[in-house]
């Protein structure tokens, strides 16, 4: 194998793979991989936990974990003790090596996602310059994993939790992915340091009439992704016990929470990034990064300070309104829930991608950004929104008119005929 | 020396395992283990499981997995022509509104056979 020098004889693409191996490149990753992903994003998970039951239980009028520690926030490390000094049970019947190997896979999952989010002026793990696609192809190993544990577990409920998260994953992936393209064709790259980069010259993307339907549409899908009520269906306990992790136990039950709340964090740093502009705390104004001089460290330093502050309070509240959609609304049922994301969410994000085309084409390219055109933008997308679901709501209010009630199933009143009633009733 | 970005994933591909066996490790060492024949027992809410569990499951989840992949292949002609459009000009939107038509009306073909049917 032959080393180039930096960027020479190679196409385009392939030099901004590339990057210099010296010092402070080895003490930046190392910096990243034991101090970010060893240290600093597990603690930020395991005071989610805290957090979630602290708000779930002023939702509910109580007042939560308040023992260990003051306001209870020794709480994670007590748990975690917990999970370790239990006793880690296999069922005989399970297959050992898949039931093992399932939680790695989820949490490496998680971990992988945090990889491209860029938390401030030249504060992400890598910039790869195909983020988004590797992004979306490392979330998709979480389904593997997931399916892995229901099935090397061979408990039933185990199994049907399973097949419900591939099910669900796999469907809302589809409306999750087709939301992320909007911002790609305004940014004009798949790298996030670039699209976070355009949102700090030209304002947050979710102000522009694609951007704030695309990105509902991600907060929805996101949801989904990553097993929250109301989506919450592969691990409904009033149904299927526990769904896929029935079987698992001590600290692989803890690896399967572990990376439900990392995957949690993830996603509210990738809506943050790709939405919120990042760490911007106002919209059209470079305020933190317009600080950043070329000639001091210290302004950097600065800027970046108030940029992660800024990002970890968007994320917070992402989290928040996570907890607070769990404390609001029930589960739905599952044939609405693929329901919803196949034939509501994908549609809107297919129509989406067209007035991301053209309001591109009519107003960003020509420069006529007024407000009038603003407002005239989000107009017509709203009607297009409500024309949709007013469409997909009567074509489906058709379709099961059609269909004879119980023509599958034995309805109740097939059974319950006259003659088996006054029975019954003798 | 010149290396590519992606060794960082690799890296971190490391760590993260590391980071998941480690407290296994912990666990086979420390934990208590008192094996019993009723504890290893599939869990039924205490009833003895009946039949077989590794069964064949309905097509639909086969159906909803070919699904996705439709859409998962056109996301991967979205990307592109999305990150190219700025060069491209308003050609390209007709382009793409005639393969985003030709892929609703997939869509709409296969809800209308019953393909988007749960149970």
């Amino acid at each position: 194998m032959t080393w180039y020098p930096l960027g020479a004889g190679l196409p385009f693409w392939a030099q901004q793979q590339l990057v210099e191996l010296d010092t402070t490149t080895v003490i930046r990753w190392v910096l990243w991989l034991l101090v970010g992903f060893f240290g600093i994003f597990p603690g930020i998970v395991a005071y989610m936990v805290w957090l979630e039951r602290k708000v779930a239980a002023r939702f509910q009028d109580r007042i939560g974990p308040n023992r260990v520690g003051p306001l209870g926030l020794l709480q994670p490390i007590a748990d975690a003790i917990k999970l370790i000094i239990k006793e880690d049970l296999v069922p005989r019947s399970a297959d050992r090596w898949v039931h093992l190997a399932a939680p790695v896979l989820v949490l490496v999952s998680a971990f992988l996602v945090m990889a491209v989010i860029p938390f401030a002026v030249g504060l992400a793990p890598v910039d790869l310059p195909s983020g988004l696609v590797y992004l979306i192809a490392v979330s998709s190993i979480s389904p593997l994993g997931i399916f892995l544990a229901g099935w090397s577990s061979r408990n039933k409920y185990s199994l049907l939790g399973a097949m419900r998260a591939v099910a669900q994953l796999v469907s809302y992936e589809v409306p999750q992915v087709l939301s992320t393209v909007p911002i790609v064709l305004w940014a004009g790259s798949l790298s996030l340091v670039t699209i976070f980069n355009r949102q700090l010259d030209f304002g947050w993307f979710v102000l522009s009439p694609p951007g704030f339907l695309a990105f509902v549409i991600l907060l929805i899908a996101n949801t989904a992704e990553v097993n929250r009520t109301p989506f919450d269906l592969p691990e409904a306990e009033s149904e299927i016990i526990a769904g896929y992790h029935t079987e698992y136990s001590s600290m692989r039950f803890g690896l399967f929470f572990l990376a439900e709340y990392l995957s949690v964090f993830a996603v509210s740093c990738l809506a943050t990034a790709l939405f919120l502009g990042g760490g911007t705390p106002i919209p059209f104004v470079g305020f933190p990064a317009s600080l950043i001089s070329e000639d001091s460290t210290l302004s950097l330093v600065l800027a970046d300070l108030i940029m992660v502050g800024v990002f970890l309070f968007k994320v917070l509240t992402f989290i928040f309104v996570m907890f607070w959609v769990r404390a609001t609304l029930p589960r739905i049922r599952v044939d609405r829930l693929m329901n919803f994301a196949w034939k509501y969410l994908v549609p809107l994000s297919i129509i989406n991608i067209l007035i991301a085309g053209v309001w591109y084409e009519m107003v960003i390219r020509p420069g006529y950004l007024t407000f009038w055109n603003w407002v005239w933008g989000f107009a017509v997308t709203a009607l297009l929104v409500v024309l949709t679901v007013y469409l997909v709501f009567l074509v489906n209010r058709k379709a099961r008119a059609r269909v004879a009630l119980g023509s599958e199933w034995p309805s109740l009143g097939q059974v319950r005929t006259g003659a088996t009633i006054g029975q019954a009733a003798r | 020396m010149v290396i590519n970005n992606y060794i960082f994933i690799g890296l971190l591909l490391l760590v993260a395992i590391t980071f998941a066996v480690l407290p296994l490790i912990v666990v086979a060492v420390i934990a208590p283990r008192k094996r019993s024949l009723a504890k290893s027992d599939t869990y039924e809410c205490g009833v003895r499981t009946y039949g077989e569990t590794w069964v064949r499951f309905r097509i639909q989840y086969y159906i909803y997995a070919l699904m996705f992949v439709v859409f998962d292949i056109e996301t991967v002609f979205l990307y592109p022509w999305a990150v190219s459009y700025a060069g491209l000009g308003a050609f390209a939107l007709i382009e793409m509104i005639v393969f985003l038509v030709i892929l609703s009306v997939g869509l709409a073909y296969a809800w209308a056979k019953g393909v988007l049917r749960w149970v």
